[in-house]
């Protein structure tokens, strides 16, 4: 990041479950980490989380997730994200999310995904190291 | 008791100076300070003189105020009801599942919804793309509901369903389901969770509007005091709120005041207290902290008998009496070492136990990482028979009174839970407390506390930030087919051609009537599934008539 800029992140729900503990602990982790982070609140649809996405003009998108839809939902996102334009935003996954669908979930351009246990300065120093 | 309690200071005195200290100063301990979850301060040891010398605040089990237990003989009796929490996929798969734990020497069921049916959404509607059958069944109609308990009979099976903003149109099917069988409704036992007020705070699938939800939770209460007398009709969770990051005080608290606002709405639309009072049930989370949870539960029984006697003035002892279900704390289990969650789950279980729960839901090793295998599941039910069968801690009453730190921790919590709710009353209550955000700020200054505990290890989770190994080893998954989705839209085809359209509109309309005034909106809704209208149309009804309540987003 250029000096004196703060790194904008989104922090989304995508589907319909209720699983909010996470997303709240990492945003305020990335919010204590000096970034400015934005929360959607739960129940997002994927073009609801596009449009904050460029809204917000945000470097990072962290979607969470624990409801099992994310093999559904995550294609769509990253879809309307490229189709507005957004290839550049970083984005990163966190929530129940099988290994077994990291490397597809990894081909689609998500960069990292968080599984539970990841202390948040993991995702902390990750995204200082990657958002341009 | 003065006298020996002088006695019992002074011979403490005199082993702290003559032993504790050379031993101190040889080898201190550990820490410098011990605390439990919820930052109770643990003392090095407790005597007689720590706990309250007034034995009527303990009692007897079976009797006021029932911090020994609801029932005079306890286990001793009967055992708690084994229920272990299931549903995914298609009503047909998630029924054979049932009968596979009934088999298995399960006692009673637990019935897990998908997203979308606790949400008010058919499986066909565009939200729940990718969300049908995945965190349990999807029943979109009567039909389903008949397919889902096909083979198991109501009237022996108690049966569980975790189901809250939908919990009417649930409730309806399964007593239509009753009709049907020709069942007397009074047959019918088991539990529909209900709890609104903290899917607000905790769990997320709310769809009204908190004031007509009040109000369809109070329909409930109505209707069951009026047919069915043996089932619970609501209960108040504290797990969720647990889980999302509470602490053991926070869970009795919180739960505890919601319970009071459930209990106020009633009797302010006109419900006697002890015709719905026995009825109420409670849930609450089996976290880690092995003394701790057992006193939470002790303390939550004998904080609620005080309320509802002093508070709400009831008169019948079995609206004293705090019910519950517990769960083993799934944010507890780590997605490292997976076997390790085997041996948590069996210390929350005893937890429980100890702790005097009336039903127990035991996690399986695999849920940090999906829905758990019928092995694993197996693996959490046997778990409960150990305990039950070999361990020998059902064979007195409340085993661990009289310990001096139990004790004395049951105390502690039921007085700080009891400054929480006094908190909330001043804030007006636990709906005005949730309006302003102010509970959902307590539950996740503690989620984040916690997190930062782990993360300074200042918190050992084993197998997360110590004792780790490299993991190569993957454990069997089990996955929900996409396609279930596409067989459950086409039974909804089927059904919507097969139905009778105008029965459907005339008792959507009736219900849509109901609903914009003051009629109890129950019968209306055990005719819209006997006239075959889906969930989602049910739902789309209330929208119109109540409203979406809309997140107040708080980080």
């Amino acid at each position: 990041m250029p000096d004196g800029k703060k790194i904008r992140v989104l922090i989304a729900k995508p589907g319909l479950d209720g699983h909010d503990r996470g997303a709240k602990v990492v945003a305020r982790a990335l919010r204590d980490a000096g970034m400015e982070v934005i929360y959607t609140g739960l129940r997002q649809t994927p073009e609801m989380i596009a449009e904050a996405a460029l809204q917000e003009d945000v470097d990072v998108v962290g979607l969470s997730i624990l409801s099992g839809a994310h093999m559904t939902l995550f294609p769509r996102i990253m879809k309307l994200l490229k189709d507005k334009g957004m290839e550049g935003i970083l984005v990163f996954a966190g929530g129940i999310i099988p290994d077994e669908d990291v490397p597809a979930l990894k081909e689609m351009g998500i960069r990292a995904i968080y599984g539970p246990g990841t202390p948040t300065g993991d995702i902390v120093d990750f995204l200082r190291q990657n958002v341009q | 008791m003065a006298e020996e309690r002088a006695s019992i200071e002074r011979s403490k005195e005199k082993w702290q100076n003559e032993t504790l200290e050379p031993a101190l100063r040889r080898a201190p301990e550990r820490q410098e300070r011990f605390e439990t979850s919820s930052g109770i301060p643990v003392e090095r040891l407790y005597t007689p003189a720590d706990v309250a010398t007034d034995y009527t605040g303990l009692g007897f089990p079976g009797i006021y105020p029932f911090t020994r237990g609801i029932q005079p003989t306890m286990y001793r009796g009967r055992l708690w009801t084994m229920r272990q929490y299931a549903g995914y996929a298609s009503a047909q798969e998630s029924n054979r599942r049932y009968r596979y734990l009934l088999e298995q020497g399960q006692t009673g069921l637990s019935v897990a919804f998908d997203l979308p049916t606790q949400l008010g959404f058919d499986s066909d509607h565009p939200l729940a793309e990718g969300e049908v059958g995945k965190v349990g069944v999807a029943i979109c109609s009567l039909e389903d509901m008949e397919t889902l308990m096909e083979g198991i009979p109501l009237d022996k099976v108690s049966v569980s369903m975790t189901i809250n903003a939908t919990a009417p149109v649930l409730l309806a099917m399964y007593e239509a389901l009753a009709r049907k069988r020709g069942l007397p409704l009074a047959a019918l036992s088991g539990t529909i969770q209900n709890d609104i007020l903290k899917e607000y705070v905790a769990r997320g699938t709310y769809i009204f509007p908190p004031k007509p939800s009040l109000r369809l939770v109070t329909d409930v209460f109505r209707h069951a005091s009026e047919h069915l007398p043996n089932w619970n009709i609501i209960s108040i969770s504290g797990y969720h709120i647990r889980e999302a990051g509470a602490n053991a005080v926070q869970e009795v608290a919180f739960t505890l005041a919601d319970a009071i606002a459930y209990v106020q709405a009633a009797v302010d639309a006109g419900l006697p207290v002890d015709s719905f009072a026995p009825r109420l049930s409670f849930f609450f989370s089996a976290h880690n902290n092995l003394f701790e949870e057992v006193a939470k539960f002790r303390a939550a029984r004998r904080l609620w008998a005080r309320i509802m006697r002093e508070r709400f003035k009831a008169q019948d002892p079995r609206s004293w009496m705090l019910r519950f279900h517990t769960q083993t704390a799934g944010s507890t289990l780590t997605a490292q070492q997976p076997d390790n969650n085997v041996v948590r789950v069996a210390l929350q279980a005893l937890a429980a136990v100890l702790g005097g729960t009336q039903s127990l839901h035991t996690n399986s090793r695999d849920e940090a990482l999906s829905l758990p295998t019928e092995e694993s599941v197996q693996l959490a039910l046997r778990t409960q028979q150990i305990i039950a069968h070999e361990s020998g801690v059902t064979d007195t009453v409340d085993p661990l009174a009289g310990s001096y730190f139990v004790e004395k921790l049951t105390d502690e919590i039921e007085a700080r839970a009891g400054e929480y709710i006094a908190k909330i009353d001043s804030l007006g209550g636990a709906l005005a407390a949730i309006q302003v955000g102010y509970v959902q700020k307590e539950i996740q200054d503690s989620a984040y506390i916690a997190q930062k505990a782990v993360e300074d290890k200042k918190r050992i989770v084993v197998g997360v930030n110590a004792f780790t190994v490299l993991e190569s080893q993957k454990p069997q998954l089990l996955r929900v087919e996409p396609a279930i989705r596409e067989e459950q839209m086409g039974r909804l085809r089927a059904l919507r051609q097969r139905r009778d359209g105008p029965a459907v509109s005339e008792s959507l309309a009736r219900l849509r009537q109901a609903a914009s005034g003051n009629d109890n909106v129950m019968s209306h809704l055990v005719a819209c599934v006997e006239a075959h209208a889906t969930l989602g149309e049910i739902c789309d009804v209330l929208r119109q008539v109540f409203g979406e309540h809309k997140e107040a987003v708080v980080i």
